[in-house]
């Protein structure tokens, strides 16, 4: 009825089934370096969970992901192409969207806009508002996020609904690879529950791969493939989730957290 | 049947404008009815045109100042581009020979050009745009008066024609006034042009995470409000036959900003309509003519507008807090 946006290409792999892979890759903002030399790879189909400290960068690492930064230095590399990721605009062109941590979503706009905002459905050179309308509904009821309207305004939702309608927008994109930073964050179990139960979703389709922020392991173990942590401006733990535990994962930030104090007492004393 | 005009009826009441409509009716009532002045000449032929003329160039500037209030600016500025555009308008016509149309658009050009200094001083250097606007205000004044040692000019005669539609017939300016209105409420409210200014008024970070392109909303609003504002400098000159140095100025844009702001548009951004201005502009015109009719001194009258202006504006925001107790039920 009305041009359907672009579709992000097909899920094709590269030669080693990696979708993405992420070589040297630094950031610096003036005197604070955020990313020294970054190295990740994700898989065909993978969740792969990025965990660290606060103020590790992993927001940085996602946010030159998608498009919104760029890197000082090193490679990106999509389906087998080094490729720069120029915006927000273009990383989406070539399939890559992501939820981020402050939402994104505009208060004063409805569920719909804000569902659609920037890839809105257009009938030049207005808006096909009801088309968007009747689609939203589709998809947040096949999502089982239930909402009485979609012409809410999303400041009119609770802290779940509003991270569940951000979740919702960058499903619906139709990308191949999804970035979530802190999907579960300010979220009741309730709430929690429904968006590890869409990860789950769209991994068992196969053909959409997740790089998930998160902060609880358990649940970082529950609904990832492989977990990576970022530290001192590097990837310094790569294991399937099989193979590490809660355990492990704690220790290791308490470690961090013993260096941190003992050099701060070093310092003070 | 019954049943949906209860709902419109309700969807009215929740409707911000719906105050203000409610204020500029109970004004002409009181103007053109009650007082025993009015009754004899509010409503003469002489007298309504006299208010379209003075509501056409607050509703006009106000259209731009609404799009820049919603996407969070402002611009103190199109006051000066309504005083400079005519005269550069006569300058191209009387000293550089240009046809009538290419000057006229020309101006209206000129206009655009400094909406665009205004955006890219605000979106590039990072000026807030109270002072950018402030700044190139004072230029284009300074600007003006310099150029034309601070005399009027003439009405070229090759615009006369032209002119006419422009400004000069008694019903013209009323007329784009509402063309006008009626083209950027469809703007604001259907277009993605709109649905992105509100985007970025809203939530600037949001708005460019999810890949608005900032900068070309705000480069836009400053430039369409620098194309109203010399538009209506070219109006008045066309309506008045005369190129004032002393039109224009910061009280065009003063009574824009309260009409829109009247009209429900919010100072921080994110939210406003040009339905609002535009009764916030007639709500003024209205209030200013009647004191007119009334033979009320130019002395009292700011104290009675500017008290209009503070008793709508706590209407407003108290009637706002029971629409949204209301909505959260």
């Amino acid at each position: 009825m009305t041009a359907q946006a672009s579709e992000g290409p097909s899920g094709s792999a590269g030669q080693n089934g990696d979708v993405l892979t992420v070589e040297h890759v630094a950031k610096r903002f003036g005197a604070v370096t955020a990313l020294v030399d970054v190295n990740m790879r994700l898989a065909h189909g993978e969740v792969l969970g990025l965990i660290g400290d606060n103020g590790a960068g992993k927001s940085t690492l996602l946010k030159i992901l998608c498009g919104f930064q760029q890197p000082d230095s090193g490679r990106i590399v999509l389906h087998g192409e080094e490729v720069t990721l120029k915006s927000v605009d273009h990383a989406r062109s070539l399939g890559i969207d992501a939820v981020y941590q402050d939402l994104a979503l505009i208060d004063q706009l409805s569920v719909y806009h804000n569902i659609f905002l920037n890839r809105e459905r257009v009938r030049w050179p207005l808006l096909s508002n009801r088309t968007m309308r009747k689609l939203a509904r589709e998809r947040l009821d096949d999502m089982g996020i239930g909402l009485q309207s979609v012409d809410l305004p999303v400041a009119r939702l609770s802290g779940g609904q509003r991270q569940a309608i951000a979740v919702a927008r960058a499903v619906y994109s139709e990308a191949k690879i999804l970035l979530l930073d802190e999907p579960l964050a300010a979220m009741g179990a309730k709430e929690a529950a429904l968006i590890l139960d869409l990860i789950r979703d769209l991994k068992s389709r196969g053909d959409v791969s997740v790089i998930v922020i998160a902060h609880n392991y358990g649940q970082v173990l529950e609904i990832c493939d492989r977990v990576n942590l970022l530290q001192h401006g590097g990837i310094t733990l790569d294991k399937p989730s099989r193979d590490t535990s809660v355990q492990e994962l704690n220790d290791i930030v308490i470690a961090e957290y013993r260096r941190a104090l003992e050099e701060r007492q070093r310092a003070v004393g | 049947m019954l049943g949906r005009l209860r709902e419109a009826g309700a969807r009215l009441v929740r409707q911000r404008e719906a105050t203000v409509f409610v204020v500029v009716l109970l004004l002409i009532v009181y103007f053109g009815f009650i007082s025993t002045a009015g009754r004899s000449t509010f409503f003469t032929r002489v007298d309504l045109v006299n208010l379209t003329q003075i509501a056409a160039p607050i509703i006009i500037i106000a259209i731009g100042e609404v799009l820049l209030l919603i996407c969070g600016e402002i611009d103190l500025s199109p006051g000066f581009v309504y005083l400079f555009a005519p005269f550069l308008m006569h300058y191209l016509i009387d000293f550089y020979h240009v046809p009538a149309i290419l000057a006229i658009v020309l101006s209206l050009v000129f206009g655009a050009a400094v909406g665009w200094i205004n955006a890219f001083l605000t979106v590039n250097v990072g000026l807030p745009s109270f002072i950018t606007t402030l700044g190139t205000g004072f230029i284009l004044w300074g600007l003006t008066l310099t150029t034309c040692h601070d005399e009027q000019a003439n009405i070229p005669g090759s615009t006369v024609t032209i002119g006419r539609y422009l400004g000069s017939d008694a019903w013209s300016e009323i007329i784009w006034a509402v063309v006008l209105v009626v083209i950027f409420h469809v703007v604001l409210t259907r277009t993605r042009w709109g649905l992105h200014t509100i985007a970025v008024g809203g939530n600037q970070l949001g708005a460019r995470e999810a890949g608005v392109n900032v900068a070309r909303i705000k480069y836009g609003n400053f430039m369409i409000t620098g194309v109203m504002g010399a538009f209506v400098g070219l109006q008045i000159a066309f309506q008045t036959s005369i190129i004032d140095p002393s039109a224009g100025q910061y009280l065009p844009m003063f009574y824009s900003v309260a009409a829109a702001v009247i009209g429900g548009t919010a100072m921080l951004g994110g939210s406003g309509t040009m339905i609002g201005a535009f009764l916030g502009a007639a709500m003024l015109a209205v209030l200013t003519d009647g004191f007119d009719v009334l033979g009320v001194s130019a002395n009292p009258y700011n104290i009675i507008l500017g008290g209009t202006i503070l008793v709508a504006m706590v209407a407003n925001v108290q009637l706002t807090r029971l629409r949204g107790a209301g909505r959260a039920r």
